[in-house]
């Protein structure tokens, strides 16, 4: 909602100066969004008046005027307008003069004439942006007045954010509540009713009286056809963000603005019959003022007349009946619409209007006689006609019912926490409201029918609290109970998860929920993902079935910033359908690219394999102190490459993947190299055992290395297995020091060598226990694997 | 006497000859030449034979004196030479520590991410739980039971994404208030961090940003509790105290209801180019639970009131870590992620 500070102050004239003004409205509630000038400075543009006006010699498109800003001197002034015409009053920059956007006005020749000043167009004057030709003041303005002055230029505009506040949605209704929270006398002007000089209704019909309880009318006869409104209408409506239309529109909108009520006007000659309030038949069509059609159903308010839909109530008036230059007789509305009937019925046509913003909020009731009354005045003085006399039409049921609210003394101080006093309470309740009745325990509040948003008695809690200003509570710490908050080791927490990969050199990450369709079947053309209806765009379209579209995107985008080495994770939920509906699954997810280590002068570049990014998987699986259940499984994803893919297993639960990316994949991905990637599913994968002390050996241990030769086909988890199984109890640690293929051993087969650590826990181990426990892994090595020992 | 001469003589000669040894070789040399089985001052001894009997203790201790004083000598000498030699061997040994140290660099945690974790452990502390909720949402709990009936002028400020079914991306947080009271008995205090979506593209709006919601309800929980919490919050997240005021605003499940501002971070509320010239920055909106919502969760809104708030993560992480566009946030290059150690 626009304001002027002006129009503001008809209503209190002792309005604070505009900056504590918007100060007090915002901490009212009414946020003051901006404040600006109603005219950038310029100086020394004063009123005159065209002589007479000639064509230059020298330029078809130019005049040569005599203009006068005293009524005695003559400024030959050369202008390019197409409207200046002799006996126009114009505003005259004079020589000398500062213009906004850093124009200076000097004596000047323009195509060999001189020129001593300019005729400004208002968007010259930084008023607008119309440029069709120069502004064309109003007659009756004195010769060498000040355009400052003349125009009432010295104003500033206000931006104010109304939200629920129907009732602020008009000069009216913002001076009158800014009234009541800055302590001032609010005037309320009466509207008085024009006397009519003519007769004769148009006959109006409310059907559906349960959502117009109230339409009033009026016939204006004979207008001047195609008028214009005069400067200071237009200006404004200008400063409150409405374009001037013609007269009669213009007039209808100043009135909105002014008292908040919304009103339209229609081309008498063009209604039939009568006007019916109606609900809309199914299918029933209406062209609106935005010359677009709109299909209607039972759910829509119109307003109609013999040859249907002349209007959708509360939203936008219809085009057939509009009123045009050629318009003499009008029909004004002003009816009052319950926000029930209107609320939504605009925003299924994508129809924002001012009317439905207010009506859906909730427009006084009281206002519709006096919009009448007051748009009636105002036509007849700028267009003229005459006026029949107004109508007001209602139902025959008993008016709106009062609406009265208990304040108990009790509730207002437990909900805000502060005791407040009965005669600062009663302060802001008599400036609401008209009647006040107190109670033993509180006071009765009668809401006045502006007050749609008042309706409960929270609602007047929020009313002594907004209007004292909320400065007024003094913070206060609630008591607290004493409780021990949670502490669990059931599982890890993810932001351990967090902190243990970027210790490891990641760097976290945070992508969009949704992803790119395209990817997402590149990468899982087996999963179905839920699809949005109303994406931003196609590429943000399908919820993700997993973290890795977005992080392989952003991998690839860091990789295109000339970063070599990308190593980056995510910690979010991923989106699956099932056949028990929809899961939101915690997971963890990292992709890396490019070289081994960061690039150093010790160490030589490598590219990284599967292998580094396994130690990064299993540090975090280690964080379960429950390493030992998980297992890396080899099978198959389509977007991983074959023969470097693991499904990772938590005892028979699968937990996650991870592998290379299938080099199939990485063109769609913007990918030029082959980054490794992971998943797990946090609350499967990371779920804890509480930690347990086991006492160690005080014993020492014995090493025994041995070195086999297998079939390539043979595992490491093969090979473990196996000498767990035969190496009895006292094996401490199985550890891997080689794996070893070329010159000296047979093609197709690998060296693998193990170290071996015995240990027991009640004594110290001779050589001979552990040559026992040697021979009897080799054997079975040599049995269950084919293996041959080597160097023995 | 000719004997005591030559004695002083040879332990003369001898200190000379061990003061001037370069290296342990040679001292070694000198030491099996005067003290070794066959060593000058052993001969001395083999003398002590030849005296009468009542000069030999004097002549005997004399010699073990000279013993003694060589014995000193070479041990002394032997000290300085070995801390020699191991200074010639540290110092050939001694590296360039100015060299980078090897192995995995240090990542980085998302600065969403540590302002999540930094208002989740301010929130602990004062004894709230965390919840969570999902973000796949129905209409009754994103919209409906908070109050927001369909149509209501209100759903015009969520740009909602929907699903074919009905359902939504959640547009705030507050859904999550719906779903723990139902769970949670009063009196309680809890928060809940999470994503959160509007369809919404451009400088200042990305169609996924993160929320905090809080709830807290108990029998006299009032505007006033609120307000010390807002202003405790604000100071440790901040680390400094800073001027909070509330401004009366309007959400449907709320009443009363109140934005949040906070004295500007960066000017201190002198007015500058972030706040507008305003002195305050809004960061959250907040109020006193509607009782309609109360009563949608079986909650007696008679007995039982609380104060609930939306926070937006992004927004105070930008505040404090001087990010000056949202979008820095979601787009994950990595010399931004960087400097979030």
């Amino acid at each position: 909602m626009k304001i002027t500070y002006r129009w503001l102050q008809e209503f209190v004239p002792a309005a604070a100066a505009p900056k504590q003004l918007a100060e007090q409205l915002t901490l009212a509630g009414l946020e003051v969004e901006s404040i600006d000038p109603a005219a950038p400075p310029f100086e020394n543009v004063v009123v005159g008046e065209v002589l007479e006006t000639s064509r230059h010699p020298n330029a078809e498109k130019l005049s040569v005027c005599g203009v006068t800003t005293d009524g005695s001197n003559r400024l030959q002034i050369i202008c390019g307008a197409s409207n200046v015409r002799a006996g126009l009053k114009v505003a005259v920059a004079m020589v000398g003069a500062q213009l906004p956007n850093d124009v200076h006005i000097k004596r000047a020749k323009l195509r060999g004439i001189d020129s001593e000043g300019m005729l400004c167009s208002a968007r010259e004057l930084g008023l607008g942006t119309e440029h069709e030709g120069i502004m064309e003041l109003a007659s009756t303005l004195k010769l060498g007045t000040d355009v400052r002055k003349a125009l009432d230029l010295d104003d500033t505009l206000f931006e104010i954010k109304t939200l629920n506040r129907g009732d602020c949605m008009s000069v009216l209704g913002l001076a009158r509540d800014y009234a009541a929270a800055s302590v001032r006398k609010f005037l309320k002007h009466d509207v008085p009713a024009v006397r009519p000089t003519g007769q004769g209704e148009f006959p109006v019909t409310i059907h559906a009286l349960e959502a117009c309880p109230l339409f009033a009318g009026r016939v204006i006869r004979g207008i001047r056809a195609g008028a214009r409104s005069p400067a200071w209408l237009q200006e404004r409506l200008r400063r409150v963000g409405v374009n001037s239309i013609s007269a009669v529109v213009d007039v209808t909108n100043y009135v909105m603005m002014e008292l908040g009520q919304p009103m339209h006007a229609y081309d008498l000659g063009r209604l039939s019959q009568g006007i019916d309030v109606r609900w809309a038949k199914p299918g029933e069509q209406v062209t609106l003022l935005d010359g677009k059609t709109y299909s209607l159903d039972a759910g829509f308010l119109v307003i109609a007349d013999a040859s249907g839909p002349v209007g959708l109530a509360g939203v936008m008036g219809g085009n057939e009946k509009a009123i045009s230059d050629a318009t003499t007789d009008v029909f004004l509305e002003a009816a009052h619409f319950v926000p029930d009937a209107i609320i939504g019925r605009g925003r299924r046509f994508g129809l924002i209007t001012d009317a439905a913003q207010r009506f859906e909020r909730g427009v006084d009731p009281a206002l519709p006689v006096a919009a009448i009354e007051r748009a009636t005045a105002l036509l007849l003085e700028i267009v003229g006609g005459v006026a029949s006399p107004a109508q007001a039409h209602r139902g025959s049921a008993p008016g709106a019912v009062e609406v009265w609210i208990t304040l108990r003394r009790a509730r207002l101080s437990r909900l805000l926490g502060v005791e407040v006093a009965d005669a600062d309470v009663l302060a802001v309740l008599n400036a609401i409201s008209e009647q006040v009745i107190a109670t033993g325990d509180g006071w009765r509040v009668r809401i006045p029918t502006c007050r749609f948003d008042l309706r409960i008695e929270e609602d007047l809690v929020e009313e002594v609290a907004r209007l004292r200003g909320f400065d007024s509570i003094p913070p206060r710490h609630a008591s607290v109970e004493q409780k021990g908050g949670t502490a669990t080791e059931s599982r890890i927490d993810s932001s351990r998860l967090i902190t243990a990969l970027a210790d490891r050199g990641y760097r976290e990450a945070i992508t969009y929920s949704f992803v790119s369709p395209t990817d997402q079947r590149l990468l899982f053309p087996e999963i179905q993902g839920l699809a949005l209806t109303n994406p931003i765009s196609a590429d943000l379209s399908e919820m993700r079935v997993s973290l890795w579209p977005g992080l392989l995107r952003v991998c690839a985008q860091n990789l295109r910033r000339q970063q070599s080495r990308v190593r980056l994770f995510e910690v979010g939920r991923k989106y699956l359908q099932s056949d028990d509906g929809l899961r939101e699954v915690d997971t963890i997810a990292a992709v890396a690219a490019g070289s081994r280590r960061p690039e150093q002068w010790s160490m030589p570049r490598e590219p990284m394999d599967f292998f580094d990014l396994k130690a990064d998987v299993t540090g975090l699986l280690e964080l379960t102190g429950d390493v030992g259940s998980f297992k890396f499984v080899p099978e198959k994803l389509g977007c991983l490459r074959p023969g470097r893919t693991a499904r990772i297993y938590r005892g028979e639960t699968a937990v996650g993947w991870i592998g290379e990316m299938h080099p199939s994949v990485l063109r769609g991905l913007d990918l030029t190299i082959a980054p490794y990637i992971f998943e797990l599913e946090i609350d499967v994968a990371f779920a804890s055992n509480k930690l347990k002390f086991n006492d160690f050996s005080k014993f020492p241990s014995i090493r025994r290395d041995i070195a086999l030769v297998v079939e390539e086909k043979v595992t490491f988890a093969d090979i473990q297995e196996n000498v767990s199984v035969s190496a009895s109890g006292l094996l401490r640690e199985l550890r891997l020091f080689d794996v070893y293929r070329g010159p000296g051993i047979d093609s197709g087969r690998k060296s693998v060598a193990l170290g071996l650590i015995l240990q027991e826990s009640s004594r110290t181990l001779t050589d001979d226990d552990a040559d026992v426990v040697v021979a009897a892994v080799v054997a079975r090595l040599r049995q269950k694997l084919s293996a041959t020992i080597r160097d023995q | 006497m000719a004997a005591a001469e030559s004695l002083a003589a040879i332990v003369d000669r001898a200190l000379a000859d061990i003061g001037s040894s370069a290296d342990l070789a040679v001292l070694d040399e000198h030491r099996v030449r005067l003290l070794g089985k066959k060593g000058l001052l052993t001969d001395q001894l083999k003398t002590l034979g030849a005296l009468p009997a009542s000069e030999r203790p004097a002549a005997g201790q004399r010699i073990n004196e000279a013993k003694e004083s060589i014995q000193r000598a070479l041990d002394a000498r032997r000290g300085v030479l070995e801390a020699d030699k191991l200074d010639r061997e540290l110092s050939a040994g001694a590296i360039d520590v100015s060299l980078p140290g090897r192995g995995e660099e240090t990542g980085s945690v998302h600065p969403v991410t540590k302002a999540r974790l930094r208002i989740e452990a301010i929130f602990k502390q004062a004894g709230f739980q965390v919840v969570t909720g999902p973000e796949i949402e129905d209409d009754f709990h994103n919209f409906e039971a908070l109050n927001i009936p369909a149509d209501h002028p209100a759903r015009a400020m969520h740009d909602t994404f929907y699903f074919p079914d009905g359902r939504l991306l959640r547009t705030h947080t507050s859904p999550v208030q719906i779903r723990a009271m139902r769970v949670l008995r009063p009196p309680f205090a809890v928060i809940a961090p999470g994503r959160v979506y509007r369809l919404d593209s451009d400088m200042t709006h990305t169609p996924m940003f993160h929320q905090v919601e809080g709830i807290v309800v108990g029998e006299n929980v009032s505007l006033a509790n609120l307000k010390a919490m807002l202003t405790s919050f604000v100071e440790q997240y901040f680390e400094r105290p800073l001027g909070i005021r509330l401004r009366p605003s309007y959400f449907p499940f709320t009443e009363p209801s109140a934005e949040v501002d906070i004295e500007c971070v960066f000017c201190s509320g002198k007015g500058c180019r972030v706040c507008k010239q305003t002195g305050w920055l809004e960061i959250l909106g907040s109020g006193m639970i509607h009782p309609n919502v109360l009563k949608a969760v079986g909650i007696d809104p008679e007995r039982w009131q609380g104060y609930a708030f939306g926070m937006g993560i992004d927004r105070v992480a930008m505040l404090r870590y001087d990010v000056n566009d949202l979008r820095l946030f979601f787009e994950n290059d990595v010399r931004f992620l960087k400097q979030f150690p």
